[in-house]
């Protein structure tokens, strides 16, 4: 069986934009790096369909969810793909059970927490269960939030600064799970953040993305040894 | 030991300081609780009995809980909607119909009635049209409906608009990615978040449409059983008995501070 992909070819209004990415399942978690403004949340938001690129095409495990030339753009929730934001993850009216289970609604009404049970325990999180997400640590909502992102089997999964938002002792803990979980996943994982931890523990690659294009990609050692801009310089000493 | 001069100084303007911020808390304090006082307090509960026993008051309280209850199915039935529709949208035309929308909070009611009257009424826009249909609604029911929701809509308008406005955008983003389509996201997540904020403002809008008076008066009359309301009977009552127009008055103020009191606990939760 081949390895699922994430191919992006996207061309964008936002900060004139043109990316040109293919991802494998394989080749573990792929990291976009790049200065503020780079385009890097604004090129999630059209990959997920929340933000309309002027060209390109977007195809998730073969199955194409936007394509500018044949006029095909399949609305955000059809497109199967995972998305974990940096805050304001876990709907707070729900405990943890029913958030995992929000994504579930194409299977039977009573496998649904089971399922939602069982994607809580593949993180460690089924003691979590019954709780509400405001008595939750920014830790322990976000391996929920992504246990309830992996929950429905998304085709790919898209994670905006997972840990922006947690303070400096959990950053290290989350990150540390975070990377060892998401090496595990089997579909393509497209990972933002501007940390250098981050992108260390990550990345199987690098992505770095300024004024809206690719203007590096390799591991961290290869950037390391040839940094094709000050940013990424920056970025390497950070 | 005697304090230095520059602390006794302090001592004095602090005394003087409290003196000022009490005189003017307690002149305002005092002009809204007299009149209240004076309504609970100038008639025996039986000369208050006795003015409830007045023939006009059945059918103008059963008047007023149907007709503004009308009004409040209409504010949220067609107001939720309207919130979350300008809340999505972007752009100035839209900023505008947010601010016309808000336009009855500030309009005098004369103004209001004579508004509705060009509207409605039969030399009005759809005076001819609704003509043509057989409906007049000027001095009729649903007038007063009609009127109570242009005066109250705004107030839940404006707490539907401020309570989906503070939904976080990511939040909506995270239930579509989970493959909820967006009238899902509307009732699963919207609503359920923001109903704390929708009941208070339900609340306040219905407490305003219990209230309404002149645009009533100006475009439904003041027709005992048919188109007067609790309101217009007090001044109907204000001309014969002043004690039903006082029972009358204690009865609104009654049902307006349990509203109150009920919005204030919505909203802390």
């Amino acid at each position: 069986m081949s390895a699922s992909t994430l191919e992006i070819e996207l061309r964008g209004s936002v900060g004139a934009l043109t990316i040109d990415l293919a991802l494998s399942a394989s080749a573990g978690p792929t990291v976009i790096v790049g200065p503020n403004g780079a385009g890097k949340t604004s090129l999630l938001m059209m990959i997920l369909g929340a933000l309309p690129p002027v060209g390109g095409r977007v195809a998730v495990d073969g199955v194409v969810v936007f394509d500018r030339a044949r006029g095909l753009d399949l609305p955000v929730e059809q497109r199967g793909i995972g998305f974990l934001p940096q805050r304001d993850t876990l709907f707070p009216h729900l405990d943890v059970l029913e958030n995992v289970g929000y994504g579930m609604a194409a299977w039977p009404r009573a496998e649904r927490p089971g399922r939602a049970l069982v994607a809580l325990r593949e993180l460690g999180a089924e003691g979590l269960a019954a709780r509400r997400p405001e008595g939750l640590s920014g830790g322990e909502a976000q391996r929920v939030a992504l246990a309830r992102a992996l929950a429905p089997a998304p085709r790919a999964l898209l994670l905006d600064e997972p840990l922006a938002a947690l303070d400096v002792g959990l950053r290290r803990e989350v990150r540390s799970f975070l990377a060892a979980h998401l090496r595990r996943l089997a579909i393509p994982t497209l990972v933002v953040t501007h940390d250098r931890a981050d992108a260390e523990a990550f990345a199987a690659e690098i992505v770095v993305v300024e004024a809206g294009s690719i203007v590096q990609r390799g591991r961290l050692a290869e950037l390391a040894a040839r940094p094709a801009t000050d940013f990424v310089r920056q970025f390497l000493v950070a | 030991m005697s304090a230095p001069p520059t602390a006794r100084r302090a001592a004095g303007v602090g005394v003087a300081w409290s003196l000022l911020l009490g005189a003017l808390s307690g002149f305002l304090l005092l002009l809204i609780l007299l009149p209240i006082a004076g309504l609970l307090f100038t008639a025996s509960p039986r000369e208050l009995l006795r003015g409830l026993r007045d023939p006009m008051v059945g059918p103008a309280i059963r008047l007023t809980l149907a007709t503004t209850l009308a009004s409040l199915a209409l504010v949220i039935g067609c107001g939720t909607p309207l919130a979350w529709v300008l809340v999505q949208r972007r752009g100035r035309g839209w900023r505008l119909v947010e601010t016309i929308v808000q336009l009855p909070v500030v309009l005098p009611p004369a103004v209001a009635g004579v508004a509705l009257l060009l509207a409605f009424g039969r030399r009005g826009l759809l005076g001819p049209a609704l003509g043509g249909l057989g409906i007049g609604l000027p001095f009729t029911r649903a007038a007063v409906v009609l009127a109570e929701t242009f005066v109250a809509a705004p107030f839940y308008l404006q707490a539907a608009i401020a309570a989906f406005r503070r939904l976080s955008p990511e939040l909506v983003l995270v239930a579509r990615t989970l493959g909820a389509s967006p009238p899902r996201v509307f009732f699963t997540v919207a609503l359920p978040i923001s109903k704390g904020a929708l009941a208070g403002g339900a609340a306040m809008s219905w407490a305003r449409a219990l209230g309404e008076f002149g645009a009533t008066l100006m475009f439904a009359g003041n027709l005992s059983g048919r188109t007067q309301t609790l309101p217009l009977a007090i001044y109907t009552a204000l001309e014969s008995d002043l004690r039903t127009a006082q029972s009358l008055s204690i009865v609104l103020v009654a049902v307006a501070f349990a509203l109150l009191v009920a919005m204030r606990v919505g909203t802390r939760t």
